[in-house]
């Protein structure tokens, strides 16, 4: 084998892309990283503290109940987002005008900015004015999201599944449209029930685009901010709490850099935690 | 097992049809034997697959009536007419083993584990299945893959034919001639009517015994490898089918003898057509015209190689005539006669062979 050519000018040329990484990535982990091991009073002074806002954070009462409520949330959106989205997919007609008039309608919730979608969602589930909530109430039950735990996370889940079951049904309809229409009349002629065409056609071939759309779905709504803080602004009491909510109490709202950096890197460890199981649970069967 | 017959049958994708070109197959009544080795043979979008689904059920026609032996069938579904089909690209349930695969047409009809099982064994013998059945589907190649559609259809004991879809595009060359042969030896072993349906006339020529030949929506012959090739019956068969096709020359007619360019060409019969300003042309294979002391004159324009004979492009005028020599025969030097062999010399009339 030839020698090696070594070329120092090389390094210029991947210079931007190590600097953009470090300022967009590196250099705020380490940051956070170094928050979460200080204390500080501010002045730019700090005081070496080792493991113990991590201590603090995993013993914290408000934290574990933030987390259940996060992963309360994340499962019940989980539950209904994806197989609606399925449905929903599975009803959309396969040809036609009725094909692109669907796309856009599904698609009009993701267009929306989150804030906007927070903020239409409060005032159109108000009690006294909101469309939802009078209605709700002219049926003679009792609703108030700005006072009842219940109401307020029945309101947040609605808004949620409104905002992005489209998310699902276009990805799961993507997958649909790929399978050919020889699946289909093979399985006729095999004389396969509806639901057998979907067990072991359907199912199989949306796979991979459902794996995209669960992970997505995850990541996002372990990590909702925006619209449950516009909504109800994490109450009543702490009801809606969520991580991203409490996070940012903790940071901004008390100042506590230290313990809420060591919150951050523990949030992100099991965002990335739960992932990897989600990933490697669903694609088990592939690498067979 | 019975009969499967297609009476006036027509057939438009579009809901309200208006000319002639809008009629995807243009009526046509044809009966295929029970039994049967068919090949539907035809250019791309000359509606081969478009009758194909017809007889499986996938579409209903426009107009007309399917009938299988005594039963009419027109407006039945696919999975109650007994017919099984392999289409273009392999299908298989990706989540299933080759067993289930095999296992799920009979299941779906709800017959008896049992049965299910010695059948299923029984099929996958005989297609050469048997080690791959614990497999999963999805792992196997494109020919494993397309056995097991048709392992699907085999399967099943009532079938009353088996339609394939062009079944061998995505098979690798030297594997097709393997599943050709193991088609033909599966007919001859079962004898149940299988249509196959092709734009190759290698494919259709050695697998039927008889070959339907389809031309813009239209049945143009049906008939054994061999009357398509001596005798047929519309210029468009000739062309399709032999390497290279037919000659297709103008002609004119006096005294019930064809003219081409002021010469005439002798023919087995007098021709009774009386010209009524339809077009007239001679149609003759490149196999049945040789150079002879007289006859047409010509310019030979160029010759090629085709290993046991060569490819003779003869000008005569304007007109291109091609003929085969024999390897080894002397060809004449630049100016010839050649003679076309009365016995498969054609006259057709806008298309279709006169008498």
């Amino acid at each position: 084998m030839a020698a090696k050519t070594q070329n120092p000018k090389a390094w210029l040329f991947v210079l931007p892309v190590v600097l953009l990484v470090a300022f967009n990535a590196l250099i705020p982990l380490m940051t956070v990283v170094n928050y979460s091991v200080q204390e500080t009073f501010g002045d730019n002074v700090f005081f070496w503290e080792g493991v113990k806002w991590y201590e603090q954070v995993l013993h914290s009462e408000r934290f574990h109940a933030s987390l259940l409520r996060q992963m309360t949330f994340t499962g019940i959106i989980l539950l209904i987002e994806v197989p609606l989205g399925v449905a929903i997919a599975l009803a959309m007609p396969r040809r036609g005008i009725g094909v692109s008039v669907c796309l856009v309608l599904m698609a009009l919730p993701l267009l929306i900015p989150w804030n906007v979608v927070g903020a239409m969602w409060n005032i159109f589930a108000l009690p006294d004015i909101g469309l939802l909530g009078r209605m709700i109430n002219g049926m003679g039950i009792d609703y108030n999201f700005t006072q009842q735990p219940g109401a307020a996370w029945f309101t947040t889940i609605l808004m949620d599944v409104w905002h992005w079951t489209s998310l699902v049904v276009l990805l799961a309809y993507a997958g649909l449209r790929s399978i050919p229409d020889a699946y289909y009349q093979a399985a006729k002629i095999d004389g396969a029930t509806g639901w057998a065409v979907f067990r072991h056609i359907q199912l199989p071939k949306m796979k991979r685009v459902l794996t995209i759309a669960i992970l997505l779905r995850f990541m996002d709504s372990f990590m909702i901010y925006t619209e449950p803080f516009v909504l109800t602004g994490g109450g009543p009491g702490n009801s809606t709490t969520f991580l991203s909510i409490d996070l940012v109490k903790i940071a901004l709202g008390q100042f506590d850099l230290g313990p809420a950096a060591a919150m951050s890197l523990i949030y992100f460890l099991i965002v990335l935690l739960l992932c990897w199981v989600f990933y490697t649970l669903m694609m088990r069967h592939e690498a067979q | 097992m019975s009969e499967i017959r297609l009476t006036e049958l027509r057939h438009s994708y579009l809901a309200n049809p208006q000319t002639d070109a809008d009629w995807a197959l243009k009526t046509m009544s044809v009966d295929w034997s029970d039994g049967g080795a068919y090949a539907l043979l035809g250019p791309s979008g000359c509606g081969k697959t478009t009758l194909l689904n017809i007889i499986s059920g996938l579409l209903t026609p426009t107009e007309g009536e399917v009938w299988f032996g005594d039963r009419e069938v027109t407006a039945m579904p696919p999975d109650q007419r007994n017919i099984a089909q392999v289409f273009q690209f392999p299908v298989v349930y990706d989540t299933m083993t080759v067993y289930e695969n095999l296992c799920f047409p009979l299941r779906n009809r709800g017959i008896a584990q049992a049965d299910v099982d010695r059948k299923v064994r029984e099929i996958a013998d005989m297609l050469d299945l048997g080690e791959m059945l614990p497999r999963r589907a999805a792992g196997l190649t494109a020919d494993g893959k397309q056995k097991i559609s048709l392992g699907r259809g085999l399967v099943r004991e009532d079938v009353n034919a088996i339609l394939f879809d062009e079944p061998l595009t995505v098979i690798d060359p030297h594997l097709k001639w393997v599943l050709r042969s193991k088609l033909k030896e599966l007919h001859q072993r079962i004898g149940t009517t299988m249509i196959y349906v092709t734009h190759d006339q290698t494919e259709a020529l050695t697998f039927a015994d008889q070959v339907v030949v389809m031309h813009e929506g239209t049945v143009v012959q049906i008939g054994t490898p061999v009357d398509l090739f001596e005798r047929p019956q519309h210029t468009f068969v000739g062309h399709f089918i032999g390497s290279p096709g037919m000659n297709v020359l103008p002609c004119g007619i006096e005294d019930g003898r064809p003219l081409f360019a002021g010469l005439p060409v002798p023919t087995e019969h007098p021709i009774a057509h009386r010209n009524g300003g339809a077009r007239l042309e001679i149609g003759v294979r490149p196999e049945f015209v040789s150079f002879a002391p007289e006859g047409i004159p010509v310019d030979i324009v160029r010759v090629s190689d085709a290993g046991r004979y060569r490819i003779v492009d003869a000008r005569h005028g304007e007109h291109l005539i091609k003929l085969l020599v024999p390897e080894g025969e002397e060809l004449p030097s630049e100016r010839a006669h050649i003679h076309f062999d009365p016995g498969h010399t054609q006259v057709y009339a806008d298309g279709w062979m006169v008498n």
